[in-house]
């Protein structure tokens, strides 16, 4: 018996295996590069991952990535006015970023496509791991983006906006950004676009020591797209990274979070929310390293649920023999509106230290009726009562970004959503 | 102002009867005094007026000037003017008090067809009402309730009460977990609210709120009937001889 015996190809697999033959010569890329993709698209005809993998047991790939769009280089679009007023906007329009963009003081940039050609990010196209699908496909099929490099101590005032907008078709792109030692700075990732689409974005961040970093993924795909995305980080010495991310649209998402901490004094802070409507798949998949002693982490992970949505949050924390010291909390809290939707939590704490803090906790609930009768008996209908208390649940965490233009940014983006939803 | 009219009421989870046949008429400009043994009836009938899906009414019925409100949702019964504070006013995190103050008297003013209150005139209502009720405005910038101490809690309550203008107050021992300088600031603000149109119904254990807030009638409410009425002396009788003298007289 042939125990590694491959099933037969979905249309999705074959369509992306045929797609690979008919793009490899349009893609950028030196032989080094080429040879990453090779190896790519060979993880992908073994097959897209399916439930009987651990880490994608919820999130069928295999089976729910139904259609693949062909590419489509005539689309257009057009860059977004920012989240943040004065940002400074990175925009990827249609897969493809822009010959010209704004001057940052302490910042390089450069065009993705270029490092490809030239083959200078060749190394950082290896996947993390065998299950890695979505390393797998990016590195396959990228094709631009933006390289940033935020020079040692440099201060940003104003955030810079990373913008993915596709305009249908498939679309590829990452974003390697290397912040210097001391340095401070807000960065946006704005993944959204008006069409069918099948998109892979993967953001690679490396902090130095002492580096202060606030990273915001406001995701905002239209109810047709496959939206497959990945955030890795190392941390240094003494470093601090926060990561916001809002999930409010996409078909099928998947949101991987992989952070590793590579200096003691490291903090990384994780919070989310998932706003999930209609009949949608959304999975948010974290896995955390604490790799070295001292580092401290704390996730909070909210989630509204209506209508046939179905999400996922999957939260595994590895606490290496070495990391002696670390403190991690991980809590994972579901308000569900509606008797269609639901919500899987799956936390993993694999501790092989013996002087560490761990912690995580879940809950799923519906709006609490005491708190709406308190409301109403105040004289608000029970439409508005619901959503304060809606938006109550998923505010707290947005308050506690203690940048007040991001703060009202994001709770415009959450208004927004609850007009369109409520 | 409010009639209640042989009502009867069960909750509804698990059917016990909690109030049996309760009569009780409150004109506009009086205060009323609802007292009565731990058990009687005294809350439910507080959250059965402010309309509490918990309670089912099954038979009677409750008329607020001369309408019947039992078809009335909490919010249609608080914008048509009926207020309740609560005995154990709930704290909801993530909703901020301010915002919660002007969402509630705008909602309120535009089931009255009144245009909402614009932000200069709605924060003068506010810093007043928090000033005669010696509350620090800190204290409303965090979320509704939350970390507010019992005596907090029930300031907070009553200023609701003031900046919402409702014509039927029902206070639900308001008096407890407040000490006595707290009880004097409470009952000062209620007695601010006394008017000729307005009518009041104080829910209490004790003579100690009434000695602040006077009534003009008294009501002994026993397993869920009202007993016994009569005026503020009834309260003092009360206090001096207990319950049981009462609930003799009735049984």
């Amino acid at each position: 018996m042939n125990m590694h015996s491959i099933p037969q190809r979905t249309q999705a697999e074959t369509a992306l295996i045929d797609a690979f033959g008919e793009r490899l010569s349009l893609l950028p890329g030196d032989g080094a590069v080429t040879l990453k993709r090779d190896d790519a698209i060979e993880a992908i005809k073994h097959g897209l991952p399916t439930r009987r993998l651990e880490s994608w047991h919820y999130t069928d790939l295999r089976r729910l990535l139904t259609s693949v769009p062909a590419f489509d280089s005539t689309a257009a679009t057009k860059a977004l006015p920012p989240i943040v007023e004065g940002s400074a906007i990175l925009a990827v329009l249609n897969g493809v970023s822009g010959a010209k963009f704004p001057a940052i003081e302490g910042v390089t940039v450069q065009r993705l496509s270029e490092k490809l050609t030239d083959g200078s990010i060749a190394p950082g196209l290896d996947p993390y791991g065998s299950d890695d699908a979505i390393g797998a496909l990016n590195t396959a099929f990228v094709a631009d983006g933006y390289f940033v490099d935020i020079a040692d101590g440099a201060q940003l005032e104003k955030p810079i906006e990373l913008q993915n907008l596709q305009a249908g078709g498939q679309v590829h792109v990452r974003f390697p950004v290397r912040v210097g030692a001391g340095a401070k700075a807000a960065i946006v990732e704005r993944q959204a676009g008006e069409g069918a689409a099948l998109g892979s974005s993967v953001s690679q961040v490396v902090l130095g020591e002492g580096a202060e970093v606030t990273w915001l993924i406001v995701q905002e795909q239209p109810e047709t797209a496959t939206h497959l995305a990945q955030f890795k980080a190392h941390l240094g010495k003494n470093s601090k990274l926060t990561v916001f991310f809002m999930n409010a649209g996409g078909k099928l998402v998947r949101q991987e979070i992989v952070v590793r901490t590579t200096g003691e004094g490291a903090d990384f802070k994780l919070r989310g929310i998932n706003l999930l409507a209609g009949d949608t798949h959304t999975d948010v998949t974290m896995v955390l390293d604490h790799a070295v002693p001292h580092t401290t982490s704390t996730e909070v992970i909210r989630n509204v649920v209506t209508g046939k949505a179905r999400g996922v949050f999957q939260g595994r924390i590895n606490v290496h023999q070495y990391a002696q010291k670390t403190n991690a909390k991980m809590a994972c809290n579901t308000l569900l509106l509606s008797d269609d939707g639901e919500f899987s939590t799956k936390p993993e704490l694999e501790i092989f230290a013996d002087d560490v803090i761990c912690g995580h906790g879940a809950t799923v609930t519906e709006i609490d009726h005491n708190h709406l009768f308190y409301l109403m008996a105040r004289g608000i209908d029970e439409k508005s009562a619901r959503g304060l208390l809606v938006k109550a649940f998923v505010a707290e965490v947005i308050e506690e970004l203690d940048d007040e233009a991001i703060v009202e940014a994001l709770e415009t983006r959450l208004d927004d959503w609850f007009v369109a939803h409520g | 102002m409010l009639e209640i009219k042989n009502l009867h009421a069960r909750i509804v989870d698990d059917g016990t009867e909690i109030i049996r046949g309760l009569n009780l008429t409150v004109k506009a400009g009086e205060v009323a005094a609802i007292m009565g043994p731990n058990g009687s009836g005294k809350s439910t009938l507080s959250y059965i007026l402010a309309g509490r899906e918990d309670y089912e009414v099954t038979e009677g019925d409750i008329l607020y000037n001369g309408q019947s409100v039992l078809e009335m949702d909490p919010a249609e019964r608080a914008t048509a003017g009926i207020f309740l504070a609560f005995q154990y006013p709930m704290e909801i995190p993530g909703v901020a008090t301010m915002e919660f103050l002007k969402v509630a008297m705008n909602e309120q003013r535009k089931a009255r067809g009144e245009e909402p209150l614009k932000i200069p005139e709605f924060l003068k209502r506010v810093k007043e009402a928090a000033a005669s009720l010696n509350m620090d405005m800190a204290m409303l910038k965090r979320p509704l309730n939350v970390g507010f101490s019992g005596g907090e809690k029930k300031r907070a309550e009553i200023l609701q009460m003031k900046l919402l203008e409702p014509r039927l107050c029902v206070l639900d021992e308001t008096d407890s977990g407040l000490d006595i300088d707290a009880l004097k600031i409470v009952s000062d603000g209620v007695n601010a609210l006394r008017s000729p149109e307005r009518a009041i119904v104080v829910i209490t254990h004790y003579q100690r709120l009434l000695e602040h807030i006077v009534p003009d009638s008294v009501h002994v409410l026993y397993k869920g009937q009202v007993i016994k009425s009569g005026d503020k002396s009834l309260a003092l009788d009360l206090e001096a001889n207990g319950y049981a003298g009462v609930i003799g007289e009735a049984a």
